[in-house]
């Protein structure tokens, strides 16, 4: 097996197992897709316009949950630094970090959103947005977070920070992933999803290369 | 110990500029706030045009700060300049102080103009987002104990939000907004009568100014600030 493969069935498992980050999230987003109707109240009209904001931030936050650990496991034990010094280099290694992080959080969240989107009384045409916006969006999610984890990776109750410096970063996915589903929603055309989309492909492509210097940075140190 | 690559130099020169500086800074803000004062109200707006006067040039420097900052942290990481270090660190809380400025006064023009105090447009989103960046550029900065990696890490979030910059600047063109777009730098001239530009100019450089000033004093502070650590490092250890 390829280094990179291994390392990506390393972090996949890892993620998968009981301590791990996969089952955690996914809960996460189905327990805030619930919470938000119990406040909202049960007019499923309002709820059905809301939904593509509120799931696509319940999306977002469950992303964020698991994204902390993401450097910071392998740093606290020294794996980290064993990585670093394989043959991978760091923006391979963080690149395979997002794939896995995206394969345990982001597409399981996109798969479970039609059913939560049931709970919204959202039209099944809408749906299918949804999982299509949410699809696109989640790798830059997973993209721009991990950055944000290599950069707090060496404090120790950095959890909070992440989402606060992501988050800005974040807010085209959520504007236009929630847009496009808006827009399909009132049967207007709208360019949204392949705003997401060109976003997304930069934030994928681009986010190694930062994160490994924070990587670097804060391995070097 | 040895943080610094040549700071003595620029405290000399700061410190010769620094007086100069402030009272270059002080004579174009206070023109610009007769000339302000002293403007005719304008026909559509009456007298709450002024509040443009206070508005658009904590916006612009705002901007500018970012600007300063991104700068400043891509020497920081390329260079490995000291001084670049200090001067992004220095920047951040000058730039969101006056991004908030820019939220707050344009928030108290928009109410009677546009009939309400906020509005999720492209321009009032990202430039709220903004003032986002630099709250969490603080924050970093703050959480990370280790001086040199707490810099570096603050230099990569820095250069990743200044994709915001452009998107700020060009989100009037971009979409619908009712914010106003483009009226000064345009190609057939600016839009804003004389007696109006004459005050908004100057009070835009006298804000830029002012940021410059305010940043020379906390870069001196924070060397000063490092050299007394140092020394009473270097006296608990005797």
């Amino acid at each position: 097996m390829s280094p990179t493969f291994a390392l990506l069935a390393r972090d996949v498992r890892l993620a998968i197992r009981a301590g791990g980050s996969a089952a955690l999230a996914l809960a996460f987003f189905a327990a805030v897709a619930a919470l938000a109707p119990l406040g909202i109240g049960p007019d499923l009209t309002l709820l059905a316009k809301i939904a593509a904001g509120v799931l696509w931030v319940a999306a977002v936050l469950a992303a964020l949950l698991a994204l902390d650990r993401l450097f910071q496991a392998d740093f606290e034990d020294g794996s980290l630094d064993v990585i670093a010094l394989s043959p991978l280099s760091l923006e391979r290694v963080s690149a395979i970090k997002m794939t896995a992080h995206w394969l345990t959080t982001g597409l399981p969240l996109t798969l479970l959103s039609p059913v939560l989107a049931l709970l919204f009384g959202l039209p099944p045409g809408c749906m299918a947005v949804l999982a299509l916006s949410l699809l696109i969006g989640t790798p830059a999610v997973s993209a721009i977070g991990a950055i944000g984890a290599g950069l707090t990776l060496s404090i120790r109750r950095g959890g909070l920070i992440l989402p606060l410096i992501v988050m800005p970063l974040l807010v085209p996915c959520v504007i236009f992933g929630a847009g496009a589903v808006m827009a399909a929603l009132n049967g207007l055309p709208s360019g949204a999803i392949w705003l997401l989309a060109a976003f997304s492909l930069a934030a994928v492509l681009l986010s190694p290369f930062a994160a490994a210097g924070a990587v670097r940075l804060n391995l070097a140190a | 110990m040895f943080e610094f690559a040549n700071p003595k130099r620029f405290m000399d020169l700061s410190g010769q500029l620094l007086p100069w500086l402030a009272a270059v800074t002080a004579v174009t803000l206070a023109a610009g706030l007769v000339l302000g004062f002293l403007a005719p109200p304008d026909y559509q707006q009456g007298d709450t045009v002024k509040i443009m006067f206070l508005h658009v040039p904590a916006a612009w420097t705002a901007m500018f700060a970012y600007g300063v900052l991104a700068f400043a942290s891509l020497i920081g990481l390329v260079n490995r300049h000291p001084l670049a270090d200090v001067a992004a660190k220095c920047t951040a809380p000058l730039g969101a102080v006056f991004t908030a400025l820019g939220l707050v006064t344009g928030s108290l023009w928009g109410r009677p103009m546009w009939g309400t105090y906020w509005v999720w447009d492209g321009r009032l989103t990202s430039f709220l987002l903004l003032l986002l960046l630099y709250l969490g550029y603080i924050a970093l900065g703050n959480a990370i104990e280790d001086e040199v990696r707490a810099a570096r890490a603050c230099a990569i979030l820095a250069l990743v939000g200044a994709v915001n910059l452009p998107i700020i600047e060009f989100s009037v063109d971009w979409w619908t907004t009712l914010h106003q777009g483009e009226s000064i730098f345009r190609a057939g001239g600016p839009l804003i009568a004389g007696v109006f530009l004459w005050p908004l100019g100057l009070n835009g450089i006298g804000y830029t100014l002012l940021f410059l000033t305010l940043l020379m004093i906390r870069i001196r502070t924070e060397i000063f600030e490092r050299r007394a650590r140092s020394v009473l490092l270097l006296e608990v250890m005797r």
